[in-house]
């Protein structure tokens, strides 16, 4: 579905990632991990397209062809989608009228809108005053409206009370392993997913089958998540930088 | 006491007084508007590109959903047509001129004939325009809509209007400037007069769609007494030479409220100077002002005045102006306080759309022109409500191509 190679990106004029290699497979669902600052965020944000994230080096494909130099709308017009951390004000702009546009089934999307919570919102100015919790939950059913193949979810869980996270961790989950009854149907017929986790808390919610450690913009290494998760939980990150060393 | 003789030596004077702003039209360049049109009694003989041009500024010919009608073309009135007799008048100016003789207190009282040489034409050539009255206590179900049309080339069109909402009535407004298909020069001089009286409410809605070669000069005063009601929405989409007004707004009674919400668009060779001013002269009145305008190429100036010399009154102000490729936009927020206990505010931006903002629509897979069009539509978007379909799929057209051709 997704494969990244060798990936060099500069913000700013400066280097945050550096030879970046990552593969998402189709129907699995891939976990980032690594402290603030690692360029995680920059990762999903450059898989998108947006301005500002330019590629020095590398390559992206997806689903087969090199999309390093597609425009946002035609990566997500191919099927790729994002729940980004901090979307822009959208004066004016009312939830419903964007969700009309985007909506693959305008039914399904007003039904999980009012299990969530959110049909009250649809008259309201995208974003405009919205809290932390409504931003996630928008975002997703956005995103659930649009039904991409590859899903980036940037910290779905940050800055979210427990029972909403519970919430949001449900329907990701939905969304992403359809009516699949086991991972050997969600890895055929799933879709596939890079998630942004710093609690790890998400994962609670979703089978998981790969995390990538990601510090000072390289892949340290990768593994099984919940092994991965326990180990950073024990040992924090210090322990991955100073094993790849080892490895240099 | 001042003579009608006076007053015309004044306002003869005055026919070389320059506005304060806006391009100076030589006034002798254009041709005095006819008074001779033909009169209409039924409005679906017109042309269907008369009806097209009526649509478009909010006007619809089947009168559906209006209380009454009024035509003006050059200087004539050529229909007039009312439903709702019992709830509200609607004539001539200068026949309700002769039905009512206290109108005369009405008229050139809060507009000076001598403020500038526009004002002083359309005295001198004793304007005619429409009246509207809402009598004491009535409240009309529809709103009263009238359309000013430019229909011969190279003349000035001069017009005098005064609304008058009675005590604790309420009436809507729907006028519509524009010029007839294939009119590309002329200037309009438009002189409005508007009474809200105590605990009376107007709504008034007031769409512009001129040409490329026409001047607007547009010269309006409004004074609203006690817990009155002003809401003006002002449109202008389309290309034209130049507008400049600068709507006045009084609120001389108790807890008096005004809104003035301005969406524009300058094309390129346009100069739209959209002013807007609201003196607080009593206890409590509020006020809100809303001006959102784009230029595609043309220059749009902004010009937003707030003067509180009573205590307790509250304003706020906005201005947001969007440079879509080339142009330039000006924001002229200006906020006077002359008593202590006030509340002015006012916030203005201009620039362009976020980059941000288009690619956040793109990643939900709108493509860059369908992204741009929907935050265009957004800005525009100040809750302005009544207005036609007709008229609303006018607007969409032209928000599109502003989309389309902002890339």
């Amino acid at each position: 579905m997704l494969e990244i190679n060798n990936l060099t990106v500069e913000v700013g004029g400066r280097k945050v990632l550096k030879d970046v290699d990552l593969e998402v497979e189709t129907g699995h669902t891939n976990v980032l991990f690594g402290p603030n600052g690692a360029g995680k965020s920059v990762l999903l944000m450059t898989l998108m397209g947006f301005s500002g994230y330019n590629v020095v080096e590398g390559e992206i494909i997806f689903k087969g062809e090199d999309i390093t130099s597609l425009s946002v709308s035609q990566r997500a017009q191919m099927g790729m989608g994002i729940m980004t951390q901090r979307p822009p004000n959208l004066s004016g702009v009312k939830l419903h009228d964007l969700l009309e546009v985007i909506a693959k089934d305008l039914r399904d999307t007003e039904e999980l809108a009012g299990s969530m919570d959110m049909a009250r919102f649809f008259e309201r100015d995208l974003n405009v005053g919205f809290s932390g919790g409504e931003i996630k939950r928008s975002e997703l059913l956005q995103l659930s409206a649009q039904d991409p193949d590859l899903l980036l979810l940037d910290e779905p869980e940050s800055g979210v009370d427990l029972a909403s996270i519970e919430l949001l961790g449900t329907t990701i989950n939905k969304l992403l392993t359809k009516d699949c009854k086991c991972p050997g149907e969600r890895f055929k017929y799933g879709k596939s997913a890079l998630v942004i986790t710093h609690t790890g808390q998400i994962l609670d919610y979703m089978g998981t089958d790969r995390a990538y450690i990601l510090c000072n913009g390289t892949v340290m290494c990768s593994g099984n998540p919940r092994e991965m998760l326990n180990a950073i939980k024990e040992q924090g990150y210090e322990e991955c930088i100073k094993c790849k060393l080892m490895e240099i | 006491m001042q003579t009608d003789g006076d007053m015309r030596k004044k306002a003869e004077a005055a026919l070389r007084k320059s506005a304060s702003y806006g391009e100076d039209f030589d006034l002798e360049d254009y041709g005095i508007a006819t008074s001779d049109v033909q009169y209409t009694e039924d409005l679906k003989e017109l042309s269907e590109e008369d009806q097209r041009t009526l649509l478009n500024v909010g006007f619809t010919p089947a009168e559906e959903n209006r209380s009454g009608s009024l035509i003006m073309i050059d200087n004539a009135i050529t229909h007039t047509s009312l439903r709702e007799k019992d709830v509200v008048e609607l004539m001539s100016l200068k026949d309700a001129m002769k039905v009512h003789d206290w109108l005369k207190d009405y008229a050139w009282k809060l507009v000076k004939p001598d403020s500038d040489k526009y004002t002083a034409m359309s005295y001198l050539q004793d304007a005619n325009g429409y009246f509207i009255r809402a009598p004491a206590g009535k409240k009309s179900k529809m709103p009263i809509q009238t359309c000013l049309l430019i229909g011969s080339k190279q003349v000035s069109q001069t017009v005098h209007n005064i609304v008058i909402v009675e005590e604790g009535a309420e009436l809507d407004v729907i006028t519509g400037c524009s010029a007839r298909h294939g009119i590309e020069e002329g200037l309009h001089l438009g002189i409005s007069e508007m009474y809200v009286k105590k605990g009376a409410t107007l709504n008034f809605t007031m769409v512009h769609n001129w040409a490329r070669q026409i001047g607007v000069r547009p010269r309006t005063v409004v004074r609203v007494e006690e817990s009155g009601t002003y809401i003006s929405n002002y449109i202008t989409l389309k290309p034209v030479k130049s507008v400049q007004s600068y709507p006045t707004v009084i609120l001389e009674g108790k807890g008096a409220f005004a809104r003035l919400n301005t969406i524009a668009v300058a094309h390129p060779g346009s100069e739209l100077d959209l002013g807007s001013k609201v003196i607080f002269e009593a206890e409590d009145s509020s006020a809100e002002m809303i001006s959102r305008t784009i230029t595609t190429g043309g220059v749009s100036i902004a010009r937003g005045e707030m003067i509180g010399n009573a205590n307790g009154a509250k304003g706020h102000l906005e201005c947001h102006g969007l440079v879509l490729g080339e142009g330039t936009q000006r924001a002229i927020p200006i906020l006077e306080a002359n008593v202590e206990d006030i509340e002015l505010s006012h916030e203005a931006a201009v620039g362009r759309i976020a980059r941000e903002q288009i690619e956040y629509l793109m990643a939900r897979s709108l493509s860059e022109e369908d992204a741009i069009g929907m935050i265009v539509r957004g800005f525009l978007d100040v809750g302005i409500e009544g207005i036609p379909e007709e008229l609303k799929a006018d607007i969409d057209e032209t928000i599109e191509k502003i989309g389309e051709n902002a890339i």
